[in-house]
C-alpha cells in the first residue's frame, strides 16, 4: 500500500523524462510553433518507440495495457518538456472510446494502428463537453453526418476522427472522407492547433457500444490528463523561475535573496505540492475507485487550472522583463497551461458540474447538453 | 500507487463501523475544536470518550503499548478509514492538543524512559492538560533569542523570566518550556527544554484577552521557580533541537487536513439547510463555486498528507512536502470559515460567545481563531522563508548579530 509512484512507474517516468530532455529543446519548440506545424514528427517517432500512443492499448492489440495513472505520469513529463506532440485525444480518449464503446472488429481495426503510431485520432466532442453550441450540432441520419464540429483536439494530423453528434452518440469518421473539410485554427499555443470539422453528408461508422453511456468517462480521462500536463508545465516554470532568481543580480545581490521574490517562489512551490497528490488521486480513482472518479477529475482539473494560471504569471513575473520576451521561451509553457485550461471545460464550468454531481445545484440552471458530460 | 481496500482493510472498516454503532451513545457533544477555542478542563464525557478511543486504537494509534498507547504500525489506509467512518457517522474523533499532538511525539523521540512512562499515557488519555512555554515578549518569530533563564542550583534549576501567547496556561497542569541554561553558549546552543507542573511555587498567570473574547492564552511569569534537573528533555543545552521537533509536530497539528475536512462537511450541511432570501443556498451559484474551490483544496491537502505519511513510512525524506502544510492548511481553514459566515448572511454576525459546534456563532469565532493560527506557530511569512530557503535553496536571510 503506497501513495506515490511504484518502481515501474518511476522507470516509465525516467525513460520519458530522459528522452524528452534530450530531444525537446527551445529551438525545436520554436520551429514547430513558428512554422505552424501541428507536431514534431521526429520526436513522435522516438516517443512511439517508447510506447507513447499505446499506453492504454491492451498488449494483445499491440500496446502496453497500462493504466490512466501511468498515462498521467507520462503526461506530467510531456508538460514539463513542452513536447509538441498529440497525446490527450489520440493516446488517451480515443483508445478509451474504442475500448469502452467499440465493437471487437472496431477495436481490432483501430487499436493496433493507434498503438503503432501510424494512425492519429482526433476527438471532436467540444459541444458535448461544454454545451456551448459554438458549432452547428452534428446530426446523423443513416450513419451520415452533417454539421460543424469546432475545437477538435489532435485533429490537424489525424487520419481518423471520433465525433459526437447532438444526441451524444459516437462515430468514427475518416479524415479524408468525401464531404469532410478540416480547417486548422491557430491557437495561443503554436504547438497545439485546434481544428474545425465541416461535414456535408459524410459517411460515418457508429461505435457499436453505446457511446453515450461512456462519454462522461472518456471526457473525465481527458480532463485528468490535461491537468497532469499542466502540472508538469507549471513545475517547469517554477524550476526556471527559481534558477533565474539565483542567478540574476540587482542591487549587488541575487534577486532570490529579496523576500519579495523569495515569497513569490515559495507561494508557487507551496501551491503545486498538493496538486500533484490531487491529480494522482484522480487518476487512481479513474482506474480503481469508479464511484469517486468523476468528482475527483472535476476537482483535479479545475484546481490545477487555477494554480496553473497563478504559476504561469508568477514565474513570468519573477523573470522580470526577460520573462515577457520571446528570448527566454518561457511563454511556451505559459501558453500550454492557458490552452489546457480552456479544453474539456474551464474551471467555472467544472465546478458547476461538481456542485451538480453532489446535489448542490438548482439543476434546472444547468444547460441540458452538459447532462451527458456529468 | 495502491490504496486498495484489501480484505484486511475491509474487515477493519467493518470493525470501525461496529465500534461506532456500539458506542456512539457515549460520544460527547463537544469536540477538540471547542476546547481549543475556549480552553477549560475536559468534561468527564470527553475524557471517557478519549480513553475509549485510545484503548480501541482509534486515537493516538501508533503510540507504543508500554506507554499506554495501542501500538499499531503506521498504516495510511487504516488512518483514512477511521477518519472517513467517524466523519460519516458524525461522531467526534480523538482529541488533539499541545500535549497529545506536540509533547507526546516529542517525548517519544527525545524523552527519557521515565519521562515517557510518567507522561505519555496520562496525556493521551486527556488526564493531563499541557501548555507550551515558547514565545516571550521579545522573542516571537526569532524564537531562539529567548531570555528566560534557568540557573543551576544543586539538583535544581531556578527559572526566572516570562512567556507569552501561552495557550491554556490557566487550565494546564503541566508546561513544556524553553529556557536558557547556558548563558555563555551561542544563541542556539544554550537552550534547554524543561517539563514541570504549573502549580510549582513562583508561577503567576495573567490571562490575555483575545479578539474572540476568550482568554485562550496567557502571559506566564516565573519568579525563582525551582525545577529539578530531571525535568530536562533531550539533554541540557540541546533544547533547540527538541523544540524544533515539537514545532514540526505543531505545524502538523495546526494544518491537519482533518480539521479542514471537518469544516468542509459542516459547511455542506449548512448549505443544505440554509436559505438565502427564502431561496435555498444552492441556488446562489457564486457561493457554490467558492465551496467547490475550497473542496478541491481540502481534498488536495488530504491526499498530500497521505503522500507524506506514505513517504515517511518508506523512509523517503519529505523536504518541501512537509514545509508547505502549515502555510496552506491554516489559510485554507480561514477561508472555509469565511465562506460559512457568508452563507449565513446576517445570521453570520450573531455572536453568543459559547463555543459549541452546534451553534452558528462558532464560525465567527473560528474565523478569528484561525487568523490567529496563520500568525501563530511561525507566521505565514516565516513559513515562506522556510519554504524558499530550505525547500528551494534560495539564499538565506542575513543573520545579524550573534549566530
Amino acid at each position: 500500500m503506497e501513495f506515490g509512484l511504484s518502481q515501474e512507474q518511476l522507470l516509465i517516468q525516467d525513460s520519458f523524462r530522459g528522452t524528452l530532455e534530450r530531444l525537446v529543446t527551445l529551438d525545436s519548440i520554436r520551429t514547430i510553433s513558428n512554422d505552424s506545424q501541428a507536431m514534431d514528427n521526429d520526436l513522435w517517432k522516438h516517443l512511439v518507440e517508447l510506447g507513447l500512443p499505446g499506453l492504454l492499448v491492451e498488449e494483445e492489440d499491440g500496446g502496453t495495457g497500462l493504466s490512466l495513472f501511468d498515462a498521467a505520469v507520462v503526461a506530467i513529463e510531456l508538460g514539463r518538456s513542452m513536447a509538441p506532440v498529440p497525446f490527450v485525444a489520440t493516446a488517451v480518449m480515443a483508445p478509451l472510446a474504442l475500448k469502452l464503446a467499440g465493437s471487437t472488429a472496431q477495436r481490432k481495426a483501430w487499436l493496433p494502428e493507434i498503438a503503432s503510431g501510424k494512425t492519429i485520432v482526433g476527438m471532436a466532442l467540444a459541444d458535448s463537453v461544454t454545451g456551448a453550441g459554438r458549432g452547428t450540432a452534428v446530426t446523423a441520419a443513416n450513419n451520415r453526418l452533417k454539421g460543424r464540429a469546432p475545437f477538435t483536439l489532435d485533429a490537424a494530423e489525424a487520419d481518423v476522427l471520433i465525433m459526437s453528434d447532438a444526441e451524444n452518440n459516437l462515430y468514427l469518421v475518416r479524415a479524408d472522407a468525401s464531404g469532410l473539410e478540416r480547417v486548422q485554427t491557430p491557437t495561443i499555443d503554436g504547438t497545439r492547433p485546434l481544428c474545425e470539422i465541416m461535414l456535408e453528408d459524410v459517411a460515418a461508422e457508429p461505435l457499436e457500444g453505446n457511446g453515450k453511456d461512456h462519454l462522461a468517462e472518456i471526457i473525465n480521462a481527458g480532463r485528468i490528463i490535461l491537468a497532469a500536463e499542466s502540472f508538469g508545465a507549471s513545475e517547469e516554470m517554477l524550476r526556471r523561475a527559481v534558477d533565474y532568481a539565483k542567478e540574476r543580480r540587482q542591487f549587488d545581490r541575487v534577486i532570490g535573496s529579496f523576500q519579495a521574490v523569495k515569497h513569490l517562489c515559495a507561494e508557487m512551490a507551496a501551491e503545486l505540492q498538493p496538486c500533484q497528490s490531487l491529480i494522482w488521486y484522480a487518476a487512481y480513482a479513474f482506474d480503481r475507485l469508479p464511484e469517486e472518479a468523476q468528482l475527483s477529475g472535476l476537482l483535479a482539473k479545475s484546481h490545477m487550472d487555477e494554480i496553473g494560471r497563478f504559476v504561469a504569471r508568477t514565474a513570468t513575473e519573477v523573470h522580470g522583463g526577460m520573462g515577457y520576451t520571446d528570448l527566454m521561451g518561457l511563454h511556451f509553457w505559459f501558453k500550454r497551461i492557458g490552452f489546457n485550461r480552456a479544453q474539456l471545460g474551464t474551471p467555472e464550468k467544472l465546478r458547476a458540474l461538481a456542485a451538480d454531481l453532489q446535489g448542490l445545484t438548482n439543476t434546472s440552471a444547468i444547460p441540458r447538453q452538459t447532462a451527458a458530460a456529468r | 500507487m495502491d490504496l486498495t481496500d484489501q480484505s484486511e482493510h475491509k474487515q477493519f472498516r467493518e470493525e470501525v463501523r461496529k465500534f461506532i454503532a456500539e458506542y456512539r451513545h457515549l460520544a460527547p457533544g463537544d469536540t477538540a475544536h471547542s476546547y481549543r477555542l475556549m480552553p477549560r478542563p475536559y468534561s468527564d464525557d470527553v475524557r471517557n470518550w478519549q480513553k475509549l478511543l485510545v484503548e480501541k486504537g482509534y486515537a493516538t494509534r501508533t503510540v507504543p503499548t508500554e506507554y499506554g498507547g495501542f501500538g499499531a504500525k503506521p498504516d495510511i489506509l487504516k488512518s483514512k478509514i477511521i477518519v472517513d467512518e467517524f466523519f460519516r457517522a458524525n461522531v467526534p474523533q480523538g482529541l488533539y492538543s499541545q500535549g497529545i499532538s506536540m509533547l507526546v511525539p516529542t517525548l517519544l523521540e527525545h524523552g527519557t524512559e521515565q519521562q515517557k512512562k510518567d507522561w505519555v499515557g496520562p496525556t493521551i488519555r486527556a488526564e493531563v492538560f499541557w501548555c507550551q512555554g515558547y514565545s516571550e515578549p521579545n522573542s516571537g518569530s526569532d524564537l531562539a533569542s529567548l531570555q528566560t533563564s534557568a540557573i543551576e542550583d544543586g539538583d535544581d534549576f531556578i527559572v526566572n523570566g516570562s512567556k507569552i501567547w501561552t495557550s491554556s496556561a490557566h487550565v494546564a497542569q503541566m508546561i513544556f518550556c524553553l529556557v536558557r541554561t547556558e548563558p555563555d553558549a551561542g544563541k542556539y546552543d544554550g537552550i534547554s527544554y524543561l517539563i514541570f507542573p504549573m502549580d510549582t511555587p513562583g508561577i503567576e498567570i495573567q490571562p490575555l484577552q483575545t479578539m474572540t473574547g476568550h482568554p485562550s492564552f496567557n502571559e506566564v511569569f516565573f519568579t525563582d521557580v525551582r525545577v529539578p534537573k530531571s525535568a530536562v528533555v533531550g539533554g541540557r543545552g540541546k533544547g533547540w533541537k527538541v523544540a524544533n521537533s515539537t514545532l514540526a509536530h505543531e505545524r502538523g497539528m495546526l494544518s491537519s487536513a482533518n480539521m479542514s475536512l471537518e469544516r468542509l462537511q459542516k459547511i455542506e450541511k449548512l448549505i443544505k439547510s440554509e436559505e438565502i432570501s427564502s431561496h435555498p443556498t444552492v441556488e446562489t451559484a457564486a457561493l457554490m463555486d467558492r465551496y467547490i474551490r475550497l473542496q478541491a483544496r481540502v481534498q488536495g491537502m488530504r491526499f498530500h498528507e497521505m503522500r507524506l505519511i506514505s513517504d515517511a513510512a518508506a523512509g523517503k525524506p519529505s523536504g518541501l512536502g512537509d514545509m508547505v502544510c502549515k502555510l496552506l492548511g491554516c489559510e485554507l481553514n480561514h477561508q472555509l470559515d469565511a465562506l460559512a459566515i457568508d452563507i449565513l448572511e446576517e445570521t453570520g454576525v450573531l455572536y453568543d460567545g459559547i463555543p459549541s459546534m452546534e451553534l452558528d456563532g462558532i464560525w465567527q469565532q473560528l474565523h478569528m481563531y484561525d487568523l490567529g493560527l496563520i500568525i501563530g506557530g511561525g507566521t505565514a511569512q516565516i513559513q515562506k522563508n522556510i519554504i524558499a530557503e530550505r525547500g528551494l535553496s534560495l539564499p538565506r536571510e542575513p543573520r545579524l548579530g550573534q549566530g
